[in-house]
């Protein structure tokens, strides 16, 4: 039966994640922005308030909220300060895929690591200078040892790649046989023959790290395969389907963010003779950001819900992670706008704000790609649904 | 405790009015649009179904529904006919909301039965040629003679106008109040100095009937008066918050009939050698169709769940209305776009679905009207 009322737990996490990420997240955001400082400490206060392990179970070190509770607490954060709000979510997610396909040695042994905050964070390695939004196209290799596997190529993109304690890594161990070639494996930070490269000089995300990784004879055990050999794209699919929903939460949260400061400075900015908010384009350019991040809203908590019940989300978190996306992304521009040429300004957030919001049409599979999701759901329906 | 999924009777409200619509509303839907017909025949079959007396109490005839039953009914019907949808929702929304709402159990047991079962149709009249969005110009005047009413005026744009038994009618009782002057009435069809003015031809929506009302000396007895005297607008507003729920499923329902039709067509349609869902141009008009419903959809949820809790949703039925009107118009003019030329015939209902989903950005307040509300949320009254 339809209920849109959070439960109290629910309800005590998003607070806790809005109290911390005002209290100390947002008043350091602006100059991580500018430094490009790895929040190393904001990560390890938010390891201790159970959110690097918001949906994982309690034994090995979550907060077992679920991902309702999940998504909200990114949003949360990711309004703050969008840069750590991505670190968080791909340490979330490692967690999670590990708690779904490790074996109980292995995440025993490496989830802990990760809620804790003892591995600061963690990191997937899925995307290659050549295989980005077809990962069949990857050419990194993981060949048998005598004790377990080596692995060999170049990842790109690699979020936290530099920092992490914890690394899912996918490689091809029958080059031949396409996506069914591809296997995972857990490798821990600082594993001889595994290096990050050069910092990407990104657009926003500035607090965030994003490096290539070169694998180059690195050696692991075989207890590093995560799930089965050649089942390494059920892995990627699930970290994708609900890094999704993640990436929803972060673009509301950001969207959130602009919308609250435009709606701010609207009131305060006098031209005219009267507040800019009284004039109708103005107050029809807020309406708009506004309708459309409620409906985001709707849509992300749709798909964690789903997500949170054991069924099918992968259509509902594509629907959401494109659609909170690009209304955040309008959002963020028409915070600019509304602010005229402060917005343009770093005296202002707002343009942080535009250059952190627009990866998310960009990772986790980009817009176009979540159409094609959504599209291939469509038309696999009965016709006459 | 968040919960996206409906009831077991609510899937089940559903499917049953799907299949009605899909028996006895669609194949007949193109005539009606083209012939401009107000399909009276098929009023007793909506009444079987109790869907002509939604929210009416079952002691009153009435089918006791939730406002989420409502959003699903008129999605529904929609899906196949916008205006059987309108008709619906202007029926039980407006008028018979207006008397379950404001009504004394006289007036109630006087005409909810009738009108819940269908026997008379209910309109509701509160636009005037230079009063639209802004109530408060509203001209019709009545003034108290003795223990009567004296209405005098006319009213335009009005849902059943020629085709009405009981109309409510608002009329400004304080002019100098403005809009907190206005008061409610109900008329019945063939009062002395009631006359139904020009039958309006409208883009769409051709199988519901648009008229004007025109008001010479109509006396209207004061046991008439529905509500507190100068609290028409009050009531009004409130008619409004849960009315926009209803066009806003009006207009998910057209979007999602188009592209129910879009889908369909493009997996028949061959060019090139292969179905043109094959080719990504398609298939993301689809994609952004069926995410932006999704989207409405959702927020229509939420504003009717509010409704039922009681709890006031006048910012969600405004984004709701402003979200989902927009998202149809988007999917119905894809739908034709991927039709190609066969989407711009009579022959396929993909521009009959967009004919009637202009409506939806208009009607109930214009997609301007509700930025205003929102933006009202939003800052405060500037």
């Amino acid at each position: 039966m339809i209920d849109f009322e959070l439960t109290d737990e629910q309800r005590l996490v998003r607070d806790t994640a809005r109290d911390f990420a005002t209290r100390e997240l947002l008043p350091k955001a602006a100059a991580r922005d500018r430094s490009g400082a790895f929040p190393v400490e904001e990560l390890r206060a938010l390891a201790k308030l159970g959110l690097l392990g918001v949906n994982i179970p309690e034994p090995l070190g979550g907060a077992a909220a679920g991902v309702i509770a999940y998504s909200l607490a990114m949003t949360e954060v990711a309004r703050a300060d969008a840069s750590v709000s991505v670190a968080m979510a791909v340490t979330n997610m490692v967690g999670e895929v590990i708690v779904r396909f490790g074996t109980e040695a292995q995440k025993e042994a490496l989830v802990p690591l990760l809620t804790s905050g003892d591995a600061l964070v963690g990191a997937f390695g899925l995307s290659e200078p050549q295989a980005g939004s077809d990962p069949g196209a990857m050419s990194t290799t993981a060949k048998r040892t005598a004790n377990g596997w080596r692995l060999d190529g170049n990842k790109q993109w690699i979020t936290s790649g530099d920092r992490a304690g914890v690394f899912v890594i996918w490689a091809k161990t029958d080059p031949a046989a396409g996506t069914k070639g591809i296997s995972a494996f857990v490798v821990r930070g600082g594993t001889p023959g595994l290096s990050a490269g050069k910092h990407e000089d990104k657009m926003g995300l500035r607090g965030s790290s994003t490096v290539p990784l070169l694998l180059d004879g690195c050696e692991v055990g075989e207890d590093a395969l995560l799930g089965k050999v050649g089942g390494g794209l059920s892995v990627a699919l699930a970290a994708l389907d609900g890094g999704r929903i993640g990436i929803a939460s972060q673009a509301l949260g950001i969207g959130q963010a602009a919308l609250e400061a435009a709606r701010t400075y609207v009131k305060t900015r006098v031209q005219f003779g009267r507040p800019i908010g009284e004039f109708q384009a103005v107050q029809f350019r807020l309406a708009d950001m506004a309708t459309e991040l409620e409906a985001a809203r709707l849509l992300t908590l749709r798909a964690a819900w789903m997500k949170e019940r054991g069924v099918a989300f992968s259509k509902e978190a594509s629907m959401a992670k494109l659609y909170a996306s690009e209304a955040a992304w309008r959002a963020c521009d028409g915070a600019i706008q509304l602010h005229g040429g402060y917005g343009y300004t770093r005296d202002f957030p707002v343009e942080r704000y535009a250059r952190d919001c627009r990866v998310t049409r960009i990772y986790e599979g980009t817009s176009e790609v979540q159409r094609i999701v959504i599209a291939r759901s469509l038309l696999q329906q009965a016709s006459n649904a | 405790m968040i919960d996206f999924e409906d009831s077991e009777s609510e899937k089940i409200l559903r499917q049953t009015v799907r299949d009605f619509a899909k028996k006895e509303i669609a194949p007949h839907a193109r005539k009606w649009d083209e012939e401009e017909t107000f399909p009276a025949a098929l009023i007793p079959k909506l009444a079987e179904l109790g869907l002509m007396g939604m929210k009416a109490p079952e002691e009153l005839g009435g089918a006791g529904m939730s406002t989420q039953d409502v959003a699903i009914v008129i999605e529904e019907l929609a899906r196949v006919d916008g205006s059987v949808a309108l008709t619906v929702a202007a029926h039980n929304g407006l008028g018979t909301g207006h008397i379950l709402l404001a009504g004394n159990d006289a007036q109630k047991k006087k005409y909810v039965p009738n009108l819940a079962t269908g026997k008379w149709l209910g309109a509701w009249g509160l636009t005037e040629p230079s009063s639209g969005s802004d109530a408060a110009g509203a001209k019709t005047r009545a003034v108290k003679q003795g223990d009567k009413w004296i209405l005098n005026g006319s009213k335009t744009f009005i849902t059943q106008g020629s085709v009405g038994d009981v109309y409510v009618i608002i009329a400004s009782t304080s002019p100098e109040k403005k809009q907190h002057g206005l008061t409610a009435f109900i008329l019945e069809k063939g009062q002395k100095g009631f006359t139904v003015g020009k039958h309006i031809e409208k883009m769409g929506c051709h199988a519901s009937d648009t008229s004007e009302l025109n008001f010479a000396d109509v006396e209207v007895p004061e046991e008439n008066q529905l509500g507190e005297l100068d609290h028409g607008f009050i009531d009004t507003l409130q008619i409004l918050d849960r009315g926009r729920i209803s066009i806003a499923s009006m207009a998910l329902g057209l979007g999602l009939g188009a592209l129910e039709a879009a889908r369909n067509y493009a997996r028949e349609r061959k060019q090139f050698g292969r179905a043109i869902a094959d080719n990504q141009a398609i298939q993301f008009m689809l994609a952004d169709s069926a995410t932006e419903l999704e989207a409405a959809k959702l927020l229509i949820k939420r504003a009717a769940w509010l409704s039922d809790q009681g709890r006031r949703h006048t910012y969600e039925s405004s984004t709701a209305k402003l979200w989902a009107a927009q998202a149809g118009m988007r999917a119905c003019d894809r739908a034709i776009q991927i039709h190609g030329g066969y989407g711009y015939t009579r022959e396929f209902p993909v521009e009959r679905a967009l004919r009637d989903c202009k409506l939806c950005e208009i009607g109930e307040g214009t997609n301007e009207v509700q930025r205003m509300v929102i933006a009202r949320h939003l800052i405060g009254r500037a």
